[in-house]
């Protein structure tokens, strides 16, 4: 269906009053903002727990100022516990995947920018938009008060594997209240992201307006529906995964916990379960998550890149459709990350293909983005060197996957830290420059002030240098047999890797330093910062037809009505000597 | 630094009428003339004293092989270190039994000087450590790696603490009177013990397996001595006046 | 700003190439009988990842650093051939070496993992626990006794739950820290996880298998140098995961012998 709405006709009043504007908004606007300034806070709260892992493994026995203060259990005397260096690394990894790479690129510039994309007032379910932030906000204070409760912070990584997880204190410090608190936080956070991701769908599918066909559409907003059709189907089982974890733990059921375990000294009073069944039920949202958590990026890039190449996407037919084949391989590899789990090895075998198979899609997508940029008149702006910068991370981490996929490599590199660099490459580094390049981008139109160019370009070319001085040292120490999620590091073949540890904190702790010029920027810009125009970068899609910031319904009424693609860039013969040609702009008579 | 079992004992009980004699002393402005942490000063009272030994054969005693911890491995290689749960001398006398009086008794003293428990290469010293409830216990790490603590306390609520290298010490009491295991979350071979007593009257044994109760007024009393394989046995004893009571305790010992 | 951008990624192309060709931090070299093939398949999708690798950032960096927009008036100029090559050269090229990769891993992967033991290894049993590996023989007799989880007692370095009082069995077992092996003798270890998972994991031996608390998992290998080597736990399994190591030692064959007469003699 690609009729437009009549305006208010899903459309509510505009709000009154101070909580109804700012606070309790059904506006998908207001919403996306809140749900990226929780990801700003959950980014910032994860990096800091990432400078204090990194500084532990670099001076294990260095006290850090303060943190005694912070953390009187976890590290008396400033110097961090084994305990505690794994309760850091689990709500590391839980707020970077779920709180900063799910809600920042999907939720948070999704909801405010797929019902313009297309045309719509609003997204379909406006109160159901508003419950899934608030649910998810509810999620985050549950996992943080883990940090105040009880034993602590579980220690058992973002991917809990039980019996670990799953069988209550007696497994170790944080494994009592804290980790039943990190369940209770997913199950609330999957349910937030199902209603996102329906609103999402139906938005897409039924809000469009006229003349937005479905080949038409921007291809962040082509991005943001086939994740959340992934988002579907991946949260819908780790919900119940988490509910049957949570059963484990406090109901005395035993799904993951088979006969006979003895821990800390006791006989567990479990029988029948399956530890595996706990890692196929997670792998098989984790996997499609790692997806959720890329491909708005790739949406993103994809959309950016041509407004400062000043030429067309190369082969966007091609690039949807390997966005969909990416999608729906996604859900066939989750076995890669349980090759030596102990599931029967033939498995491993079947597993591998299509995660190389995977390779195929995603070496297009990043050789259209190659050729996007051949024969193109670049503007250097930031947000286009985030891009740039994207397409070089992707590549690096891309390529360290196609080790990693072949079993008998796996053998070798599994659990080491190949495995951590190239996972931060794809999602800490990727999808992190996706979010500063769509936030670069977008800041105008959000909040209709320009960011600082100058602070950017210092942002992004001190990152860019760091966090490759950051991850791609870990391919090293991972072929070295450097093994993964270790505290410390006392075996006698790791203690020669410890200067090269070191290189790599003093690099974390630079290029996180670097990020406060963005924050700087951010948070002066939104207030302080000059003027937006309504198009200050030439775009051709819809956000950019309408004010920055939009007005409360998108469109002041009149909702656009659409004439061609987003990818008229780069046109000899524009209308009034512009190389392009918004997508609601009337159409020249020659280009009918 | 090893502190030999005999340590373990109290000789002060607080009754009503000897503390009136004592307290007045310290009223009139005597408070350097009596020290109650002088340990060893001998009390007026009777004295139970005796011998534990063992019948049958116990089982062997294994060396530990402390290999995945180097530090450790190399501190006792040229002499293994041998599990405790059942340490003999000479004469089949029982080492690391707790004497203590379980019933007559009227409570115990405060001591002032905390109970000592040392992590050192790898192992807990003393094996079996006894004290009173609410008396002070300091559990010192002094090896160059970390130890976890985990005292598996049922009745007591349980805990497990890390020290990394050169952590402070742990201060802690416990509150109820129990015979609590203590094991290290990271080295599996280290075992201990914390008997938890409401007597002051009480010993550990040394490998001549000889207990001595000192200081203890005329009464009924009941003694028990606790193995932590062999189990309990309790005998009754009547003290008179400052006789002393010789009480012998024998278990049976089983190879496995 | 292109050329700084072209530059940039140039320089960490060719760095980070550098030290992965130099071997600066690389693998120990290899002690078993599988690694060899292991290497190989290794060594291969390094060459054409690597290839790929600088391809693709080289592309990069030399289309931003000339095509900057020079405000000259000049007009874009699409990809020749379109997405066209883009999809050829993925699906054919890529498509190509995916295929090859897979068949011969394959192979290499059932070959570790998928064959049976060889009839005539030493059968040796491994027990992962919170934070210590032990490794149990089966004695003279030849026979393993029955293990027990209540019957577990550290304290007294019943780690198997063994009940030598009643199983006669399982009084020769010998009960080991250490995995002490013969060279060049296929060695068959049984693997069970006593609380939560773990991992066995001999870079030099170029194997690793998660332990499954409820599953016996086998493993198989055959050690072709002599020497003393780390055995780590990879598979987080509480505070103590960091610590969680055993040695394993390969001795010439009289050498093990002995070392198993020895212990038998200690039980």
């Amino acid at each position: 269906m690609t009729h437009a709405t009549v305006a208010g006709a899903h459309g509510h009043a505009p709000p009154q009053g101070f909580l109804r504007k700012h606070v309790f908004s059904l506006d998908h606007k207001v919403i996306g903002k809140q749900y990226l300034d929780l990801a700003l806070v959950a980014v910032c709260t994860g990096m800091v727990l990432s400078w204090l892992m990194r500084f532990h493994l670099a001076w294990p026995e260095t006290p850090i100022p303060g943190l005694a203060k912070l953390s009187p259990n976890g590290a008396a005397g400033g110097v961090i516990t084994p305990e505690y260096y794994l309760s850091l690394m689990t709500m590391h990894g839980t707020i970077m995947v779920f709180f900063v790479l799910t809600t920042a690129p999907f939720a948070g510039f999704g909801n405010y920018f797929l019902p313009i994309q297309v045309g719509a007032e609003d997204m379909a379910f406006p109160r159901i938009n508003m419950m899934s932030f608030w649910v998810t906000l509810v999620a985050f204070l549950v996992l943080i008060s883990a940090f105040v409760v009880g034993d602590g912070p579980p220690l058992s990584g973002w991917t809990a594997y039980a019996p670990l997880s799953a069988v209550g204190k007696d497994a170790g410090p944080g494994q009592g209240v804290g980790q039943t608190l990190w369940a209770v936080s997913i199950t609330l956070f999957c349910v937030a992201q199902l209603l996102g991701a329906l609103n999402f769908v139906t938005t897409t599918l039924d809000l469009r307006t006229k003349g937005m066909s479905l080949a038409r559409m921007p291809y962040s907003t082509w991005a943001w529906f086939i994740t959340s059709v992934i988002g579907l189907i991946a949260f819908a089982v780790l919900m119940p995964a988490c509910i049957l974890l949570i059963l484990d733990r406090v109901a005395g059921t035993s799904f993951f916990i088979p006969a006979g375990l003895v821990i800390s000294d006791r006989l567990q009073p479990h029988a029948g379960g399956s530890p595996l069944l706990w890692q196929h039920l997670f792998w098989f949202f984790g996997h499609p998550e790692v997806y959720i958590a890329i491909l708005p990026g790739f949406g993103i890039i994809s959309h950016i890149l041509p407004v400062f190449a000043r030429k067309p996407l190369l082969g966007p037919r091609v690039l949807i459709a390997c966005l969909i084949a990416i999608a729906f391989l996604s859900y066939t590899v989750w076995g890669h990350h349980m090759f030596l789990s102990g599931m029967n090895p033939f498995s491993a075998t079947l597993f591998s293909v299509p995660t190389l198979v995977i390779t195929i899609p995603a070496t297009i997508v990043t050789l259209l983005w190659i050729g996007t940029i051949y024969g193109a008149r670049l503007r250097f702006t930031t947000p286009a060197l985030f891009c740039l910068g994207f397409v070089s991370v992707f590549v690096s981490g891309g390529i360290s996957g196609f080790f990693l996929a072949q079993p008998s490599i796996d053998t070798y590199l599994h659990g080491t830290y190949f495995v951590v660099g190239h996972f931060h490459f794809v999602m800490g580094v990727a999808a992190m420059f996706g979010i500063f390049a769509a936030t670069y981008f977008w800041a105008p139109k959000m909040f209709g002030r320009m960011m600082n160019e100058t602070l950017g370009k210092w942002h992004f070319w001190l990152t860019f240098i760091g966090v490759y001085c950051v991850f791609m040292p870990m391919h090293y120490l991972g072929l070295a047999g450097n093994v993964r999620r270790y505290s410390a590091f006392t075996d006698d073949y790791l203690k020669p890797l410890i200067p090269l540890h070191r290189f790599i904190t003093i690099a974390a702790l630079c290029t996180g330093a670097a990020q406060l010029i963005f924050l700087f920027n951010l948070i002066r810009s939104r207030f302080r910062g000059p003027q937006a125009p309504d198009n200050p970068w030439e775009a051709t899609s819809l956000e950019w037809s309408t004010t920055s910031p939009p007005p409360f319904d998108n469109f002041g009424g009149r909702p656009p009505v659409v004439e061609r693609g987003p990818n008229e860039y780069g046109i000899a013969s524009g209308a009034r000597g512009m190389d392009y040609a918004m997508q609601a702009a009337a159409a020249p008579v020659s280009a009918r | 630094m090893t502190l030999p079992p005999a340590f373990f004992r109290r000789d002060a009980p607080m009754r009503t009428h000897s503390v009136l004699l004592p307290a007045t002393v310290l009223l009139l402005g005597g408070p350097m003339l009596i020290r109650s942490d002088v340990v060893g000063a001998p009390a007026p009272g009777g004295t139970i004293t005796g011998k534990v030994t063992y019948t049958g054969t116990p089982p062997k005693m294994k060396p530990i092989d402390m290999a995945k911890e180097p530090a450790c491995a190399q501190a006792h290689a040229a002499a293994p270190v041998m599990t405790e749960n059942v340490v003999t001398g000479p004469g089949n006398t029982l080492e690391w039994v707790v004497v203590y009086i379980s019933a007559g008794d009227q409570g115990a003293a405060p001591a002032t000087e905390p109970v000592r428990y040392d992590q050192k290469n790898c192992q807990y010293i003393p094996h079996v450590a006894a004290m009173d409830v609410n008396e002070a216990l300091d559990v010192y790490n002094n090896d160059p790696h970390s130890h976890n603590i985990h005292p598996l306390a049922r009745v007591n609520p349980e805990w497990n603490k890390s020290q990394p290298k050169g952590a402070p010490p742990i201060h802690t009491t416990w509150e109820k009177p129990e015979f609590i295991p203590v094991k290290c979350n990271i080295h599996p071979w280290m075992h201990g013990w914390f008997a938890v007593l409401t007597t002051p009257h009480f010993a550990v044994t040394g490998d001549n397996g000889t207990f001595t109760l000192a200081g203890l007024p005329p009464g009924k009393y009941t003694v028990t001595a606790w193995h932590e394989q062999f189990g309990t046995q309790s005998q009754d004893v009547t003290v008179t006046g400052s006789e002393t009571k010789p009480v012998s305790f024998v278990f049976k010992a089983t190879p496995y | 700003m292109g050329k700084l951008f072209a530059v940039v990624v140039t320089i960490i192309t060719v760095v980070s190439t550098a030290i992965f060709i130099a071997h600066t931090w690389w693998l120990p070299p290899d002690i078993s009988a599988h690694g060899p093939a292991i290497d190989r398949q290794l060594s291969e999708t390094m060459i054409s990842s690597g290839v790929l690798f600088v391809l693709s950032q080289l592309a990069l960096a030399l289309f931003a650093w000339r095509f900057g927009d020079r405000k000259d008036g000049r007009r874009v100029k699409p990809f020749p051939g379109g997405a066209t090559p883009m999809v050829v050269f993925a699906a054919v090229l890529v498509g190509a070496e995916i295929l090859t990769l897979t068949l011969v891993g394959a192979k290499v992967w059932a070959g570790v993992f998928q064959t049976p033991s060889d009839p005539n290894s030493l059968q040796i049993d491994v027990q992962a626990e919170q934070f210590a590996f032990y490794f149990r023989y089966a004695g003279p007799d030849g026979r393993f006794g029955a293990t027990h989880p209540e019957l577990i007692n550290e304290a007294s370095e019943n780690f198997f739950g063994l009940d030598p009082a009643r199983d006669t069995s399982a009084r020769d077992d010998i009960v080991v820290p250490t995995l002490t092996i013969p060279l060049n003798r296929p060695i068959a270890l049984t693997l069970r996880a006593k609380d939560v998972n773990h991992a066995f994991y001999v870079p030099e031996l170029r194997i690793q298998q998660d332990f499954v608390p409820g599953l016996t998992i086998p493993l198989h290998f055959t050690a072709t140098q002599t020497g003393r080597y780390e055995i780590v736990c990879t598979q987080l399994c509480g505070l103590g995961h960091y610590n969680m190591r055993a040695y394993i030692e390969v001795l010439p064959q009289a050498q093990f012998d002995q070392w198993l007469k020895d212990k038998a003699a200690q039980q």
